[in-house]
């Protein structure tokens, strides 16, 4: 019934706009079209004016409405470089859209139509055009140059004691892999995915890198001020790891790993307080569309102290293990044979950056 | 519009009531109106089917705009039309994303590109030029029907049980290709590469005709730099079309096989819903840069002819040239060039290397360059001038505004460092409605209203009209200005509800005011669409056979021109397009001799 009056409503506002419009068609006849259309054309080049000016102080009270509820200072050491940028970039590019939309609607208002005026044959001018190649130029080089320098070090390659993660999308969730004591992610062949087996991540048990890898879901935790490298993948479809207040994001490709890497500046816990917000948490985000749950697919990150780490990871038990139950002792020799072999080079197959 | 503008003694009088003589002997209705080899119906049947489109594609947005505002409320409405799809009056999952992707694939492919530039290419190609129809009527005609096979195709897939495509208007495999990922991606999927084979078909078929009509078929003394620019940017349109859709479809074919013929070409190392695939050595990533090889060029393909009919209507209504005629040619050949050149800027964040990244940087930031000229030429253009607001003048200022604004935010996101915060956020939404959605439908609003007298021999009611551009023109910036923020906050894209998010969750007021504005924008584009019809048959009628006082050759033809265009000899042309203001004269067709004391420019 409220649809109906809805769907009437407009309806009959647009059909009084309609005849509205009509008769003005018949008015302008009457008065003498030309005298009307002068009229008319005072009304909008007003409104030009008018648009301009409301619309110069609605940028203005978006801006001091929404501010507060951006993400807020970066938590992490790229996200300040990548949040530099931003302001450099807003500030030029703020400066550039001012002055040219008040250009436009104030040559629209100041040049409207008047019988008084001749319009000016102004063909070109090529000092004019000139300049303005150049100067825009200039400014995309700061731009450029400045996006260049930090984009590198963003996507360098990962300190050496950078904590390796595995992170794996699917529909619609998030794996995560510790490489464990060894500091190695065993290797894995996605025909040996069997959750069933406890082989959700596709382990190949014969690699003894495997033994002591441990496997979760959902949740990643993190070391504060420690740089951390994500291996991703993804077992089904394209998803992205999109962490928002890191200011990171990096595609999940299945069959080619990405890699990217930062360091996290605030726990969690200081988040929380930064932002004011008691029920902080750092969350993980699709940022690729995979299929009807796209817009649930949620994962936690915590960062915390080494010493909270520490104890958090003593209580996870290796996958291995898991799918290994009477295998304990066996797995021990080996591990102790692995630590002595000391080969601390990742072992799988990773994009080159 | 006025008799005032009429100062053109000579020509006023003739040729008003020749509509009949001229043109071929025992056309049928079939052959008129229906498969007409005539450029200007072409054109008209691009138009209307655009527009039907553009209603389908915009009504689709209202709805999924109604989940992003009120995710919580049912509209009993929506099941009673959509049954399972909208269960319990909600919008459900995959019909939400069905609905982005018909929104995005509509509106880019069969609204922006057939009928902006199907639409204008076919009207304004011969009348401009100088020529009676396009190099081959026969393929031109084909060119259309290949577009309503498309149109046909694509309709059919949202009737089937399975849903149209769902993954997006990227449609990036493996979830396009895998039936199992998405309900979308059965036969919906299907459906959509051949509806898409088919528009590709049409468009390469159109895109050859206008080039070579272009290249062959002006009139005497219609040399290359005396074309308007309208003509140079459908031009350049063409050749973008011609040169990146083949790679779109190839692209296709290969994503085809792989969903019919058990290929890998996008496929590896893939689990989905615990079944293991065979498929072994495919890159996902190439689907991704064989889209965006005509991806990146289409936003251009779509952007083009606006640019032209901008500077046109521009000029004509300031009654001044428009300003830098050859460094706005300059900057559509720039564009041109770079709009192949900078596609994996839409790939900043798939793995790509950094340095090839850095390079795709550097090409796009340049691309701003040639745009930030045409920009301030228009600004320069207006300078000076004697303004005419028609509703045409008020669209193509407005296309103006929205390219600047939509392109500044094009420098934030060609900027791989802050791509990486933005990437496929809400950010990326605002940026390119602005710069190419809205921007693309203001240039053909602009289109529309300056050339509807030439293809009706009516006009647009002007108060519908200005209503109609004030309404859009404000709806726009605040639907999307405030959605930057959304992106700012991290706020990924293609996200139906929010509530789950703790960081995203702090925008439910906006979002509201948003849809309630885009339904008011609907609303007022419908009525726009009700002017149009009302207007082919009931609007004033034109009484003068150049009514805005412009200089190019489609306004030297009668008022209602029949096939062939011009009645006799095709008039030679004796100066470039943009006489206007000169020598104290308001304006100087395209077809009068210089005059021995005319001053040069």
């Amino acid at each position: 019934m409220q649809t109906f009056f809805i769907v009437a409503i407009l309806g009959l506002g647009f059909l009084i706009t309609f005849q509205i419009a009509k008769a003005s068609e018949y008015v302008a006849v009457l008065r003498g079209e030309e005298k009307a259309r002068k009229q008319t054309n005072r009304v909008n080049a007003f409104m030009l004016l008018a648009f301009l000016i409301l619309g110069l102080i609605g940028v203005y009270y978006c801006n001091e409405e929404l501010k507060g509820k951006i993400l807020g200072e970066p938590a992490s050491d790229h996200g300040v470089l990548i949040d530099r940028m931003l302001y450099i970039t807003i500030a030029i590019t703020g400066i550039v859209f001012i002055i040219t939309q008040v250009a436009l609607f104030w040559f629209a208002f100041k040049y409207q139509e008047s019988d008084k005026r001749k319009a000016y044959y102004y063909p070109h001018n090529n000092k004019l055009e000139f300049i303005w190649t150049v100067i825009p130029a200039i400014a995309l080089t700061v731009l450029v140059g400045f996006g260049l320098i930090y984009w590198f070090k963003v996507t360098g390659n990962a300190p050496k004691d950078a904590m390796i993660v595995e992170v794996t999308g699917k529909q619609f969730g998030w794996e995560f892999r510790y490489p464990g004591k060894d500091g190695v992610l065993g290797k894995k062949y996605f025909k040996n995915i069997d959750p069933a087996k406890n082989n959700p991540a596709g382990q190949i048990w014969e690699d003894e890198f495997n033994h002591d890898d441990v496997w979760m879901e959902q949740e990643m935790h993190l070391v504060v001020n420690r740089p951390v490298k994500l291996v991703i993948g993804s077992k089904d479809v394209i998803h992205d790891v999109g962490l928002a207040h890191f200011r990171m994001k990096m595609d999940a490709v299945p069959g080619t790993p990405t890699t990217m890497w930062f360091t996290p500046k605030y726990t969690t816990k200081e988040m929380a307080e930064k932002t004011g917000k008691a029920n902080f948490v750092y969350e993980l985000s699709c940022d690729q569309m995979c299929g009807k749950g796209h817009w649930g697919m949620r994962g936690v990150v915590v960062v915390e102290t080494q010493e909270e780490w520490d104890a958090w990871m003593a209580s996870k038990k290796p996958q291995y293990l898991v799918a290994h139950p009477a295998d304990t002792t066996a797995k021990k020799d080996s591990m102790i044979g692995r630590i002595q072999g000391g080969n601390s080079q990742p072992r799988m197959k990773t994009s080159n950056n | 519009m006025s008799e005032a503008l009429n100062v053109h003694p000579g020509m006023a009088a003739h040729a008003v009531h020749h509509d009949d003589h001229h043109g071929h002997h025992k056309e049928t209705f079939i052959s008129k109106y229906i498969f007409s080899m005539d450029h200007k119906t072409i054109g008209k049947q691009f138009l209307v089917t655009g527009i039907v489109w553009a209603i389908i594609g915009g009504l689709f947005s209202v709805l999924f705009r109604l989940q992003l505002g009120y995710p919580d409320q049912t509209f009993p409405i929506l099941e009673t039309f959509f049954g399972n799809w909208a269960k319990g009056g909600q919008i459900q999952p995959e019909f939400y994303y069905a609905l982005i992707t018909m929104h995005g694939t509509v509106l880019v492919f069969f609204v922006l590109t057939a009928g902006l530039s199907g639409t204008f290419a076919n009207i304004l190609i011969p009348l401009q030029v100088g020529a009676r129809d396009m190099a081959s009527p026969f393929l031109n005609m084909l060119s259309y029907w290949f577009f309503f096979m498309a149109s046909c195709v694509m309709i059919s897939s949202l009737f089937i049980s399975t849903g149209p495509a769902s993954g997006g208007w990227t449609v990036y495999p493996p979830l396009s290709a895998l039936g199992q990922a998405a309900e979308g991606s059965k036969l919906g999927m299907d459906l959509w590469i051949v509806s898409m084979a088919l528009f590709v078909v049409s468009s390469l078929l159109g895109g050859l005709n206008y080039i070579s009509t272009i290249l062959n078929m002006r009139t005497k003394g219609m040399s290359m730099t005396r074309l308007p620019l309208t003509i140079w940017a459908l031009f350049f349109t063409a050749i973008l079309g011609v040169l990146s859709f083949p790679v779109l479809l190839s692209g296709l074919i290969l994503l085809l096989f792989d969903r019919n013929l058990g290929t890998s070409f996008y496929l590896s190392d893939i689990v989905v819903n615990g079944e293991i695939l065979p498929n072994e050595g495919g890159s996902a990533i190439l689907f991704q840069h064989l889209f965006w090889f005509l991806g990146h060029p289409e936003v251009y393909i779509i952007i083009l002819p606006a640019m032209g009919m901008v500077s046109e209507v521009l000029s004509v209504n300031s009654r001044k040239p428009i300003f830098g005629y050859m460094a706005m040619l300059g900057s559509l050949f720039a564009i041109t060039i770079l709009a192949f050149l900078v596609w994996a800027h839409h790939m900043f964040v798939t793995g790509l290397n950094p340095f090839l990244g850095s390079i795709f940087v550097l090409l796009t930031l340049l691309i701003a360059v040639p745009s930030a000229i045409k920009v301030f030429n228009w600004l320069t253009t207006l300078w000076r001038g004697n303004i005419r607001f028609t509703p045409a003048t008020l669209f193509a200022i407005g296309f103006v505004s929205l390219f600047i604004s939509g392109g500044l935010t094009g420098i934030f996101l060609g900027n791989s460092t802050i791509d990486i915060h933005l990437h496929d956020t809400m950010f990326i939404v605002a940026h390119f409605h602005i710069v190419m959605g809205v921007a693309g439908m203001f240039g053909m609003f602009a289109g529309i209203y300056h050339w509807f007298p030439k293809m009706f021999g009516r006009y647009l009611n002007n108060t519908l009209g200005f209503i109609h551009f004030w309404v859009t023109m404000i709806g726009a910036y605040l639907i999307f200005w405030p959605m930057h923020y959304q992106g700012l906050a991290g706020i990924p894209r293609r996200y139906l509800d929010k509530k789950g998010w703790v960081s995203f969750n702090g925008f439910p007021e906006l979002d509201k005011m948003i849809t309630i504005v885009s339904i008011i924008v609907f609303a007022v584009q419908l009525m726009f669409v009700f002017n149009f019809f009302y207007s082919i048959f009931k609007g004033r009628k034109v009484t003068t056979q150049n009514p805005w006082g412009a200089n190019t050759l489609e306004w030297t033809t009668p008022i209602r021109p029949g096939h062939g265009n011009w009645e006799g000899e095709i008039p030679e042309v004796h100066r470039w397009a943009y006489d206007y203001g000169k020598d104290g004269r308001e304006f100087i067709p395209q077809t009068e001799p210089i005059g021995a004391n005319e001053s040069k420019h």
